[in-house]
Parts: C-alpha cells; sequence; structure tokens
C-alpha cells in the first residue's frame, strides 16, 4: 500500500538557530489513523508544518502519496486537508464563506462548493451559525469550522493539529465520532493531540518525538507492549498505558 | 493546477476582495473622494483661477489627471498591502492560501487584481467629481492611452503594495511607506505643475522619479500634452512592473515574512 506521507531525514533548524528536528523519519500508510505525540516543544506542528508548506525545511525529502513537495508542491498540496493548531481564519466572515472560498482555493468553483459547504457544517453541527460572523462562534464551533474548511476539497490525507485542545469532552467525543466515521471510509488521518487516551483509542499506529527526534514508532499494540509496571512505586497515581509509555520515553533522564 | 482550477481560484481571491471593498465603501471609496474634491476647490478653484494657464490649458483641466493618478496610486497600494497585511498577521488567514495548490504567481495575481479595481473605480470616481468641477469642460484627447496608464499604473502600485505588506511586521510599516516615500513622489511628480516651471537642476531631480512618467503620459491622454515622450513613460512602466513581479515572486515562493 502506498505511503500517504513518507519523510525521510526531516531537519529544521530555525532562523534563532534552534534545532527543531533532528533527522527524522516516517511513513504513515494510506488509510491510517495515525497519532503524532510528543511534549510541548518536540517538533509536532514542525512536521505538519513542513508536510503541508507552512514552514521551509532545512534539509530531508517529504512526500505526499508519492509527490514530492519541493518537486510538485501543488500536486501534494491537493491530497492534505490541515486543521491547523491555531485559529486562522478571518472572524469577520461569515463560516460559509470561510468553507466555501477555501473550495476556491482549490479550483472548485462556487456552485459546487456552496452545497458541499453546507452539507459539511450541518454534518459538523454548524448549520444554524454557517451566515452569521464566525467570531460569534464558541472556540469548540471554531475548531469545527476549520474541520469543514479541511475536507471541503475532499482531501485523501487530514492532517489535525491538536484539534481539540480547549474542547468540552461531549464535543470531542462528538467530533471523533464523525472523523472515525471518515477514517473508515479511507480517509488517512494524522492527529497530535495531548490528550492520549483518545489516541490510544483512535489510532492504528504511533510516533512519539521528543526533542526533535522519533523515540518511539509502531502499531498502538507496539508501542503499548513497551510498557510494564517495574519502577513504579506502589500506590503512585497511573495513567493510561500509553500515558506510561510516553512518560517513560520523553521524561528528562 | 488546470487552467479552470486556476481562474477559479484567482476568481475567489478577486471576489472575496471586492466584497470586502464594497462591504466597507465608506474607509475604501469616500476619503479619496472627499481629498480629491478639496483639491479641486483649493488648487483648482481658489488657486488655480490666479495661476492662469500650465502649458497651455487652465489649469483645472492640467490638474485633473494628476489627481486622478493621485487616486489611483494611493488606492492600488493600500488595498494590496494592506489586505495582504492583514490575511498574515491579524487572523494569519494567509495559511488558507499557503496551504491550497495555488502557485506564488497566482497568489500575487489575486491580491494585485483587488488592488487595481480598486484604484481604477476609485480613479473614476474622482473623474467624475472632477467633471462637477470643471464645469463639463473635461477634455479627454485618447481615451485608450488613458485607461492603458490608468491599469498600468494600477498594477506597479498594487504590486508595490504587496512588496510592503510581505515585509511589513506590524501596522506601522504599512502607513510608513505611503506617508514617506509615496506622497512626496506623487506631489514632486508633477501632479500640480509642469516640470518646465521649474529651475533645470530640479528637473533633472524629478527625473529620477517614476512617478512622472506615470502622470506624464496619464496627462497626455487627456490634454495631449507631456513634459517627455510617451515611450519613455510606457517603458518606465513596463521596467517598473516587471521588476516588482520578479521581487513578488522571490517573496511568496520564499515565504519571506510568511513562512519560517
Amino acid at each position: 500500500m502506498a505511503s500517504a506521507l513518507s519523510i525521510k531525514d526531516l531537519k529544521k533548524t530555525y532562523g534563532n538557530g534552534v534545532t527543531a528536528l533532528g533527522s527524522v523519519s516516517l511513513e504513515i500508510p494510506e488509510g491510517d489513523f495515525f497519532a503524532l505525540l510528543g511534549p510541548n516543544g518536540a517538533g509536532k506542528t514542525t512536521i505538519i508544518g513542513i508536510s503541508t508548506g507552512l514552514v521551509n525545511k532545512t534539509s530531508g525529502t517529504v512526500e505526499v502519496f508519492g509527490h514530492d513537495i519541493d518537486k510538485e508542491p501543488e500536486v501534494a498540496k491537493t491530497f492534505i486537508g490541515l486543521v491547523g493548531q491555531e485559529i486562522n481564519f478571518n472572524p469577520f466572515e461569515k463560516p460559509i464563506d470561510i468553507v466555501t472560498n477555501q473550495a476556491g482555493y482549490y479550483g472548485i468553483p462556487r456552485h459546487v462548493a456552496i452545497p458541499r459547504a453546507e452539507e459539511l457544517l450541518n454534518d459538523l453541527g454548524l448549520g444554524d451559525k454557517m451566515h452569521g460572523t464566525a467570531m460569534q462562534l464558541s472556540g469548540g464551533m471554531k475548531r469545527r469550522l476549520m474541520i469543514a474548511r479541511a475536507l471541503v476539497h475532499r482531501p485523501k490525507f487530514l492532517i489535525l493539529d491538536e484539534p481539540t485542545a480547549g474542547v468540552d469532552v461531549e464535543l470531542r467525543r462528538s467530533m471523533w465520532d464523525y472523523l472515525t466515521k471518515l477514517s473508515k471510509g479511507g480517509l488517512t488521518v494524522l492527529l497530535t493531540t495531548h490528550y492520549l487516551e483518545e489516541a490510544e483509542q483512535l489510532a492504528k499506529h504511533v510516533a512519539i518525538i521528543n526533542k526533535g527526534q522519533i523515540v518511539a514508532n509502531g502499531s498502538m499494540n507496539e508501542i503499548l507492549a513497551m510498557h510494564d509496571d517495574k519502577g513504579q512505586a506502589a500506590g503512585s497515581y497511573r495513567g493510561s498505558k500509553l500515558e506510561e509509555v510516553f512518560l517513560d520515553l520523553t521524561k528528562e533522564k | 493546477m488546470p487552467a479552470y482550477a486556476q481562474w477559479t481560484a484567482f476568481y475567489t481571491m478577486l471576489r472575496k476582495d471586492m466584497v470586502r471593498i464594497f462591504r466597507i465603501w465608506v474607509q475604501t471609496f469616500i476619503p479619496s473622494v472627499i481629498t480629491s474634491a478639496l483639491y479641486f476647490l483649493i488648487f483648482g478653484t481658489v488657486l488655480g483661477s490666479r495661476i492662469g494657464q500650465m502649458q497651455g490649458v487652465d489649469y483645472m483641466s492640467f490638474v485633473v489627471p494628476g489627481l486622478v493618478m493621485l487616486a489611483i496610486v494611493t488606492n492600488a497600494y493600500a488595498n494590496s498591502s494592506f489586505t495582504f497585511f492583514q490575511s498574515k498577521f491579524f487572523a494569519r488567514s494567509i495559511d488558507e492560501m499557503l496551504v491550497s495548490p495555488m502557485p506564488p504567481w497566482l497568489i500575487i495575481a489575486g491580491f494585485v487584481a483587488g488592488g487595481v479595481i480598486r484604484g481604477v473605480l476609485v480613479g473614476a470616481l474622482v473623474l467624475m467629481i472632477s467633471v462637477f468641477f470643471t464645469g463639463l469642460h473635461l477634455s479627454i484627447f485618447n481615451l485608450a492611452i488613458i485607461l492603458v496608464f490608468a491599469i498600468l499604473t494600477a498594477i506597479v502600485f498594487a504590486l508595490a503594495g504587496l512588496v510592503n505588506g510581505v515585509y511589513a511586521k506590524s501596522i506601522d510599516a504599512i502607513n510608513i511607506v505611503p506617508t514617506f516615500v509615496l506622497t512626496p513622489l506623487v506631489y514632486l511628480g508633477g501632479v500640480f505643475y509642469s516640470i518646465h516651471s521649474l529651475p533645470v537642476a530640479a528637473q533633472y531631480v524629478t527625473y529620477v522619479n517614476p512617478i512622472f512618467y506615470l502622470i506624464n503620459g496619464f496627462r497626455y491622454g487627456f490634454l495631449g500634452i507631456a513634459d517627455i515622450a510617451l515611450w519613455i513613460s510606457f517603458a518606465v512602466l513596463a521596467v517598473m512592473i516587471a521588476a516588482l513581479i520578479a521581487i513578488n515572486m522571490y517573496l511568496i515562493r520564499k515565504g519571506l515574512g510568511l513562512k519560517q
């Protein structure tokens, strides 16, 4: 099966001298639900930024469905839908316009884009909000608007960078139900999140990144099997298995 | 991206900007109209009657092309510089375009087209106002030259505004260039006078002001008189457009000020 995302020896050093990525290699198979986990500043968002054309890499190669982002950036971008970490739409615009315009940037004409945008906004529970201004939406609604925007051109690969940050439990669950349904329909999903129990339930494969290096990469079962109770103080707090593995791999030594 | 998809993306950008421009018409159209009306009143009617003629035409007719050009220049520049800066700084909605398959030239074309249309529309409004002050005696020597110079000038300054918008790191940086660079160049470029009325040394200084060539060509379209040959004005416009396209392509492709 082809890789949705293939990263080889990816390095990134920012202008201020900070090395965000050492030498990262990663494969995300087509149709996978892949979790990329790591502490703050580990390099998750940098990987996503480079893959989507928002960050310039220092060296290495990135391919999206076999298309190199340097040689065929326009083709590679057509496969990706991005839900970024920060809210990044014009709050003075209407949700229906934000989603419809995004379709337009992908070359989808308005007579196709408008019904598609309406359907997505309805599916994501924003049907009665689509003609107001986006600034009137709550935090969770803004996240869902960003998901609708990312899906309007029907990408094969959806990247979600901490999409549930600040979203309440009920909304989070409905969001994941929706995305799980899309994943079962063949959509490849790359997720970064700090809610590890979420990743444990949803993802088929996991990579853990720390200080710009991949420190674990495999199927969820393989990663969970890395956990043992050795060294665990009796009576101390224990999180989920994935949380324990995550802490083992990323804690300061 | 196939051609029809590129056209759709371009149309989307342009439509979005037009909706914005017309929604805030009090901010986008009215200021230049009021400023121009004041210029016409003071420089044309009050002072113009004492000046008499300039290059063989009455002063009001002489000053109209320059003031229309002033409106085109400032509006084309302001539109592209501000819309780009706003999309990169306030809401970071520029990411919507950067993650899309739109090539850099198409993003540039979308921003520039918005500036050109606003510049030409405001220029047309100022021209309509001028008809009132000239008592319906507006002279049009060659409409095609007027339109070509209006559009090419708007392209030049929309491109220049885009460079400003890409580089700007604060709203102050958007205002500094128009205030300290653009306005002096426009005022010293022959909007209110013919360079033949200047001392010889000052004439040579004017020759290095690119605005002079644009006003010269534009005024020729209205009055059939020019300080220098029309082809020189066209050549200067062409060089400026080519240079500014190259600069913008470099900036957007590299992602300077946009990508880390």
